[in-house]
């Protein structure tokens, strides 16, 4: 079977010439702009003019224009439709990058998410006027709810990371009003790369949790480190080697003895959505990524979110303002009703929470989306996405261990694994002379995004392969057989690897050079 | 640097660190192993002198293009000189992890946990496990 999938053929092995892309330097917009250039004019203003320093004070006013970039329309769709087609995309081709969970985006949410009373909505609307925003923002809460198995949601955060942080600020809150200080926060190796700065941002003192030898949190090192100066243990279950610790019982009981709470990272909930819940496990907190398990555009950066659920214990302190809804019987004041409506609302009156955490409600957008990704699949669809999910990487694992990646980079613990698994290139490394990073830029050239690499770090060599429900079975063949072909070509001659990729629009880029000496600062020529 | 290799004048850490002992001063790097799994190291953050260190726990941090790593301590003591040559050239450390890659000199408080540490052999059985 040819690795390309559609019918192409194999990449080149080296590079004598620029590739017609590779010769066309982008540009940025800046270095399009021509003075005086526009893309539109405005008709005369037919309103008697106001000159702006009668209405701004004259200290805010600038000393001279912005230097914007000046160019034609055309122009601007040309410059971003070329940017857009260097870019590698999830619409462009199979995106296994691990603990990101890149499934496909359903367009029916876009179309729902564009609805002009969803995409038009100003949020500083009078919460009276957004009546429908917030019903779905609480039929969102109400949802999430279910799945986590825990009955109180916030959508404030906006990120995973932003997730975990509210997660900690509720820990302290919940210690500080019982009257305890504690200081330290236990992460096992195998938790979610951003558990630790999480922890320090917060705070707290990071406390490593060893791993056994089956990819699980040790439980005799957890026993010994978990004490009373315990804040919280963060998990990702299933971990970040895409094994789902079967301890998990054992963890949150040896943590919630010593009066640690338990925070559920949500990053991998799309293994096991529909059929178990943290909130069973014994969790406090969890976070969603409502962006990568809910199916939205990611991977530049945002907009994201990260709502959490919690406990009982918890809830005194989530922030404000939460999403209420408020029944027919309700008395009227307040901002209560007394007409027999149901009726949604903002509510401030928190005394013991943490407080805001954003400007107005989130991105409203992906709530939309996520929503409508809930009511499309139902709690049945839900629970066949993890499904699929879990079988497909297990499939593509199973191909996998067959031929050259079997055995030269073989998975680093040998389990079946949920929704992704890390393989460990060491073999490739010493026998081959061919490192991860080398094998990840070599497979660009396949037309396949690599998987995430040199993560956890536990793991030498690591390549940590997500490859989510939404692909073909063909798909997970083609990327089997690519994996092979250039682990082939490094028997042959390993050099092909070490100087990949040739096909992209820049070649290998220098990372050393550009951690050790970053340009930062593209200067303008105006202000050269 | 090329080939691996752990000198048998030094003690060795299992959290792949090197102390080179002489009475009750000692020099600390990492080892082949640990810059070769690190890639190239494109940052050193050394403690200040005269911070004390602990045995076992981390008192610098090493940046490659991969990840960010602490460096252990393999013995406790005092700060007395740190290697600011690595912290302007840290390819230093992957070009000669026990010369001029070297990380910190430091005043030892008990020598005697030098007796604790790996010898060569040891360590690079360590390794092959």
């Amino acid at each position: 079977m040819n690795p390309l999938g559609d019918g192409g053929s194999p990449p080149p092995t080296s590079a004598e010439e620029e590739t017609p892309m590779q010769r066309d330097r982008a540009r940025t917009i800046f270095e399009r702009s021509v003075p005086g250039r526009r893309a539109g004019t405005l008709p005369a203003a037919d309103v008697p003019e106001t000159p702006l320093e009668d209405l701004i004070p004259a200290k805010l006013l600038r000393g001279r224009p912005a230097e914007l970039p000046e160019v034609s329309e055309p122009e601007i769709v040309r410059h971003y439709t070329r940017i857009s087609r260097r870019n590698f995309d999830l619409d462009r081709g199979f995106y296994p990058l691990g603990s990101c969970t890149m499934k496909h985006n359903p367009r029916v949410n876009e179309r729902v998410a564009a609805l002009p009373g969803h995409a038009r909505l100003h949020p500083g609307q009078d919460p009276s006027r957004a009546q429908g925003a917030l019903e779905l923002m609480w039929l969102l809460q109400r949802s999430l709810a279910e799945i986590a198995g825990l009955p109180h949601v916030s959508l404030q955060p906006s990120a995973g990371s932003h997730g975990e942080l509210a997660g900690l600020l509720l820990t302290r809150a919940y210690h500080v009003d019982r009257g305890e200080r504690r200081t330290k926060v236990l992460t096992p190796d195998t938790a979610h790369g951003t558990n630790p700065a999480t922890v320090t941002m917060a705070g707290y003192e990071v406390v490593k949790v060893a791993s056994n030898d089956r990819g699980g949190v040790d439980l005799d090192d957890l026993r010994a480190k978990a004490d009373e100066q315990t804040a919280c243990l963060m998990l990702t279950n299933p971990n970040t080697l895409g094994l789902f610790d079967e301890n998990i019982a054992e963890i949150t009981s040896i943590v919630r003895d010593a009066g640690g709470t338990l925070y559920y990272d949500g990053a991998n909930l799309n293994a096991i959505m529909g059929h178990t819940r943290p909130g069973d496990m014994g969790f406090d907190i969890v976070h969603f990524n409502l962006h990568k398990t809910f199916s939205q555009p990611h991977g530049g950066g945002g907009p994201g979110a990260g709502p959490i659920a919690v406990a009982d214990r918890i809830e005194p302190f989530l922030p404000v303002p939460q999403v209420i809804r408020r029944e027919p019987g309700e008395a009227a004041g307040a901002g209560g009703n007394g007409d027999g409506q149901i009726r949604y609302d903002l509510e401030y009156d928190r005394p013991r929470s943490i407080g805001r955490l954003r400007g107005f409600q989130g991105n409203f957008g992906v709530f939309v989306r996520a929503y409508a990704y809930i009511l499309s699949l139902g709690g049945d669809g839900l629970t066949e996405a993890s499904e699929t999910a879990v079988l497909n990487a297990n499939y593509l694992l199973a191909r996998l261990r067959e031929g050259r990646t079997g055995r030269y980079a073989p998975i680093a613990f040998d389990r079946r694994c949920m929704h992704e698994f890390v393989l460990s290139a060491a073999p490739a490394k010493q026998q081959l002379g061919v490192k991860t990073q080398d094998i990840a830029k070599r497979l660009l050239d396949y037309s396949f995004h690599p998987p995430t690499v040199y993560f956890p770090l536990l793991v030498d060599e690591a390549m940590m392969v997500e490859p989510t429900e939404t692909e073909a079975r063909e798909t997970l063949d083609g990327f089997a057989e690519a994996l092979d072909a250039i682990l082939a070509e490094a028997e042959q001659d390993p050099e092909v690897a070490r100087n990949a990729p040739y096909v992209t629009p820049v070649r290998r880029l220098d990372e050393v050079a550009a951690n050790r000496k970053p340009v930062v600062r593209q200067l303008l020529d105006s202000a050269a | 640097m090329a080939d691996p290799s752990y000198p048998d004048d030094l003690r060795y850490h299992a959290e792949h660190d090197w102390a080179r002992i002489e009475g009750d001063t000692a020099t600390f790097g990492v080892t082949w192993y640990a810059q070769d799994a690190l890639g190239e190291v494109v940052f050193f953050e050394p403690p200040e002198i005269g911070s004390q260190v602990q045995k076992d726990t981390a008192y610098a941090e090493v940046e490659s293009v991969k990840a960010v790593s602490d460096v252990y301590a393999p013995m406790s003591g005092e700060i007395t000189e740190v290697n600011a040559a690595a912290q302007e050239s840290p390819e230093l450390i992957n070009s000669a992890p026990y010369g001029e890659g070297w990380m910190v000199k430091v005043k030892l408080s008990n020598p005697s946990e030098g007796d604790e540490l790996l010898d060569s052999d040891a360590y690079q059985q360590l390794l092959a496990d």
